[in-house]
């Protein structure tokens, strides 16, 4: 069966979930191109008002990073914006020119933010809250001493963008056109207590009032005059008044637009072949801007793409939470009553409470929460079930535990009463029973893996208490067991350290050693724990330990990367990214010779050579030794590079030979296993040309000598380095490199990268080893000694026979037959 | 062996079983792609055709556990008995099973 083409207009959240609800059902049946114009990995944009408030990382928030498009054979444009969509021939045209047949295609082109024509609209400071550029720009603002916001729009995005610049050292004013904040979810009383809680956090409110324009000096914002005549100063203006669909392609096509592209019950729009899903879409007259209808949105989308002709999307109840720490708010259905409506209310003045249920015909129709939002998923699962609450009436707003005559006491019991079907996870639609299920079946014992596998509190993470109470009554003691450090895998329940510790303590000198010794539930281990054991044996024994090369990953088994083809790359080394015509001309013949498709230069200044076949690795290696070269090890967890500038030798700000350094430090380094890869750079001077300050461990040279940096990253966390210590000399320099390398490898747990291992284990603490003298020199002298058996090309080996049935196919008798 | 019932298979000698290092695979090729042969930590051999259901995969480099390999591009962890993935993705597809029988130490590929 030949595949489907799936083309994905846009790489929001909306977007990549669809493509997720298809692959789990068929991961077979599309070949699918994503399309998205923000230069960036899809991210989870209802988590921005944490990344503003600096209570997370833009890191934390990223939902599927590149290797998920990579290992899901997805193609990302990503930058590319598209141009057009012709439903007659079924092709995209994207920016630049660039053409794409589908067969299905799914418009996810979410919604622009609102911007209000105001007079002074385009000064600089003005800017919406909607995207991580947004973001960025108001941390900047905030960076300023003293600087105001005012934020124009009274709802819950606005209320965030507010707390979060307040949280970032700002004054913020909310300027809001209605009587009461989040008229659309709270009624006049919540509004009144949000009000107050929110001057408590310092954030202002001006209710009632019209905007009037935006003045401004220079081409910069100063201040919002309203109708009435007052004037706001502020250096930075949001817009947070609402958003648009974005309908422009559709209607450019030809389909159907009201107020967002419509779409029926299946998310088809009025051409069979287009789909939409999200904020741009208008399903039954309206267009949605939470994320739970979106994930219905996608879910039904999924089925129906995957041959569910009958699944059907019916529309969403909606509940909103307010994400400000401290103030608890919730709202869903009809919250304020009406006609034929009755409310119960409650109030605590002490603790700052209110609650408001309201009932139609014997049914719960909607609540308002405030202080207390802790029964909002109780109510909300009653008001979805339609069920009859005559009966529980009385205890009704009281909550679920009086209610079910828990007494409330105990939260755990609470959470035991809950029904197998009431839903824990909004966000991704997961109800208790598949929670416990999964904690079961699957031998689940922490947070992350119930996210992995059930997806529960994996977006917005409002219901994490709530998950962690589920892993505890199901665990019950098993959970507690689970308090201590993590195990190395499923099969042990020890730790890295402590399996490490009893490997030296009990002379432990074999993979088969350490499982007995240990308890290991499985009898050969799994493909994590084996290349676990397999380093720490090598680190705790080197030159004693027979290294296990069937408990080794396929790149350090055949010394060469494994591509997605099945054929390998090899990355010859050049000390400290220095070459000479001999080996490029060497590498040409080799790239000749064996027809070696692709030749890329790599960032840590190494040629690497693609798509060798791996019956001729040892042949490739033979006439790479015959010119001098030796394995680069770029499949190691080990040393990989070490990239220098050309430092005082060539260049005129140069203060020490870094070129030199790295050369020397790559020869005295090489081919040591460390627990997870290690890159180096050295610098000549703090213009920092070689990068040195994101590496695993860098060098930058000054006048006075060297500082020693540790602890960068550059992959999908990007992180500045430490400094560790500053020395005098280039002797120094390579000692404590090679301690710190020392203590890294004896203390970094398998797959830890050093900037990992450095936020377990602190700074200080290394610091502390590496200062002092004793310590630092021990360090270094098991270094030494184990590079005594580190130190030798595997290539050659292998070119003499070593290992020859691994590059050799076991027989060639059905080749031809 | 009855040699007077005629076997419907025809058989190929393709070495010893001790050519497959423990815990480890070989390669077979054929005209119709791949077939990887795995001998397991208590001796046991098997023979799959050498792709991963998931993306091809050449299950002959992974990392050979128990009675399951771990598929070297994205460490899906395959059945060798069955061709299955196991733990989080079962039911995502199969690999074939190559047929198999072992005489005297010798591995025989069997093609029907």
């Amino acid at each position: 069966m030949t595949r489907q083409r799936l083309v994905v207009i846009g790489n929001g959240m909306a977007g990549c979930r669809a493509i997720e609800e298809i692959l789990a059902r068929d991961s077979w049946r599309y070949e699918i191109t994503v399309f998205g114009a923000e230069p960036r990995v899809n991210y989870d944009r209802i988590m921005l008002s944490p990344v503003l408030a600096g209570e997370k990382s833009f890191a934390d928030i990223v939902i599927n990073d590149e290797a998920w498009y990579r290992d899901n054979g997805i193609r990302l444009l990503s930058g590319v914006a598209v141009t057009a969509i012709d439903p007659a021939s079924k092709t995209v045209t994207g920016a630049g020119g660039v053409r794409v047949r589908y067969d299905k295609l799914i418009l996810a082109t979410g919604s622009d933010p609102v911007r209000l024509p105001l007079p002074g609209a385009d000064l600089e400071g003005v800017v919406t809250f909607r995207d991580l550029d947004d973001v960025e720009a108001m941390i900047a603002a905030s960076a300023h001493p003293g600087a105001k916001a005012v934020v124009i729009g009274g709802g819950l995005l606005g209320i965030e963008a507010a707390y979060g610049l307040v949280r970032r050292g700002m004054a913020a004013t909310v300027v809001h056109l209605m009587d009461v904040l989040m008229e659309r979810q709270l009624d006049a009383s919540a509004s009144f207590l949000l009000t107050d809680a929110l001057s408590a956090r310092g954030v202002e409110t001006v209710l009632g009032a019209q905007s009037e324009e935006i003045e401004g000096a220079d081409g910069r914002v100063t201040g919002l005059r309203l109708k009435d005549g007052r004037v706001l100063p502020c250096d930075l203006l949001v817009m947070a008044v609402g958003i648009r669909p974005n309908v422009a392609l559709a209607a450019a096509a030809g389909l159907a637009i009201g107020r967002g592209i419509v779409v029926d019950d299946q998310m088809r729009t009025s051409h069979g072949a287009i789909f939409a899903i999200g904020e741009c879409a208008e399903h039954r007259g309206v267009a949605y801007g939470l994320v739970a209808p979106i994930w219905e949105m996608c879910r039904t989308l999924g089925k129906v793409l995957t041959g569910d002709e009958a699944a059907a999307y019916e529309g969403s109840l909606l509940q909103t939470r307010l994400k400000v720490s401290g103030v608890d708010v919730f709202s869903a259905g009809k919250f304020s009553g009406g006609d034929g409506c009755e409310d119960i209310v409650f109030r605590d003045a002490g603790r700052g409470v209110y609650k408001r249920v309201v009932l139609e015909a014997g049914r719960v129709a909607g609540a308002v929460l405030f202080g207390d939002a802790a029964d909002g998923a109780w109510y909300f699962d009653l008001m979805r079930s339609g069920a009859e609450v005559a009966d529980i009436r009385e205890t009704l707003i009281f909550g679920q535990s009086v209610t079910e005559g828990l007494r409330g006491l105990d939260p755990s019991a609470a959470v035991a009463a809950m029904a197998d079907q009431a839903e824990v996870c909004g966000c991704n639609g997961v109800c208790k029973g598949a929670i416990t299920g999964a904690i079961v079946s699957e031998g689940l014992t922490t947070l992350e893996s119930v996210r992995a596998v059930t997806k529960a509190s994996a977006s917005c993470g409002s219901c994490t208490p709530l998950v962690e109470k589920l892993l505890k009554l199901t665990l019950g003691d098993g959970f507690q067991e689970q308090t201590g450090p993590k195990p190395v895998c499923g099969c042990t329940r020890h730790g890295h350290d402590e399996t490490r510790r009893r490997i030296l303590a009990e002379g432990l000198k074999s993979i088969p050693a350490v499982m007995q010794a240990l308890e290991w539930t499985t009898p050969d281990g799994c493909a994590s724990c084996r290349p676990a054991l397999n380093y720490y044996l090598i680190c705790a024994w080197p030159g004693d330990y027979r290294d296990d090369k069937q408990s080794r990953f396929i790149n350090e088994r055949a010394h060469a990367n494994i591509q997605k083809d099945g054929t390998f790359s090899v990355v010859p080394r050049m000390w400290g990214g220095m070459t000479s015509s001999d080996e490029l001309r060497a590498i040409a013949d080799v790239v000749d010779k064996f027809a070696i498709p692709a030749v890329k230069v790599t960032g840590g200044q190494r040629i690497d050579l693609l798509g060798v076949r791996k019956d001729d690795l040892p042949a490739v290696w033979a006439d790479l030794n015959a010119a001098g070269m030796v394995s680069g090890h770029a499949y190691a967890k080990g040393l990989r590079t070490v990239k220098t500038c050309v430092g005082s030798e060539w260049c005129r700000f140069g203060t020490q030979d870094s070129t030199g350094l790295g050369v020397r430090l790559e020869k005295f380094m090489w081919g040591s296993w460390t627990p997870a890869k290690v890159k180096l750079g050295v610098s000549g001077c703090p213009r920092n040309c070689a990068e040195a300050t994101c590496k695993d461990i860098g060098v930058v040279c000054v006048d006075s000598g060297y500082e020693i940096h540790i602890g960068g990253a550059a992959g999908l966390h990007i992180q500045g380095t430490e400094i560790l210590t500053r020395v005098a000399t280039e002797e120094a320099a390579v000692w404590t490199i090679c301690a710190v390398t020392q203590l890294y490898r004896e203390e970094g747990w398998y797959l830890e990268r050093i900037y990992k291992w450095m936020a377990r284990v602190g700074l200080d603490s290394i610091k502390a080893r590496i200062e002092n003298p004793d310590d630092r020199r021990a360090l270094h002298d098991r270094f030494a000694y184990s590079q005594r058996f580190s130190r030798i090309d595997p290539w050659a080996e292998r070119v003499a026979g070593r290992h020859a049935e691994e590059f050799n196919p076991l027989s060639r008798r059905m080749e031809f037959a | 062996m009855n040699a007077l019932v005629k076997d419907p298979m025809s058989w190929t000698d393709v070495g010893a079983v001790t050519d497959i290092p423990l815990r480890g695979a070989r390669r077979v090729p054929t005209p119709a792609g791949v077939i990887a042969i795995f001998r397991t930590g208590d001796g046991k051999v098997f023979a799959l055709k050498d792709a991963c259901p998931h993306k091809g995969g050449p299950l002959s480099q992974g990392i050979v556990h128990g009675h399951a390999v771990a598929c070297p591009l994205h460490n899906w962890s395959i059945d060798l008995a069955t061709g299955e993935p196991l733990g989080a993705d079962r039911g995502k597809g199969c690999t074939p099973v190559v047929p198999l029988e072992v005489r005297d130490g010798r591995i025989l590929l069997g093609r029907a």
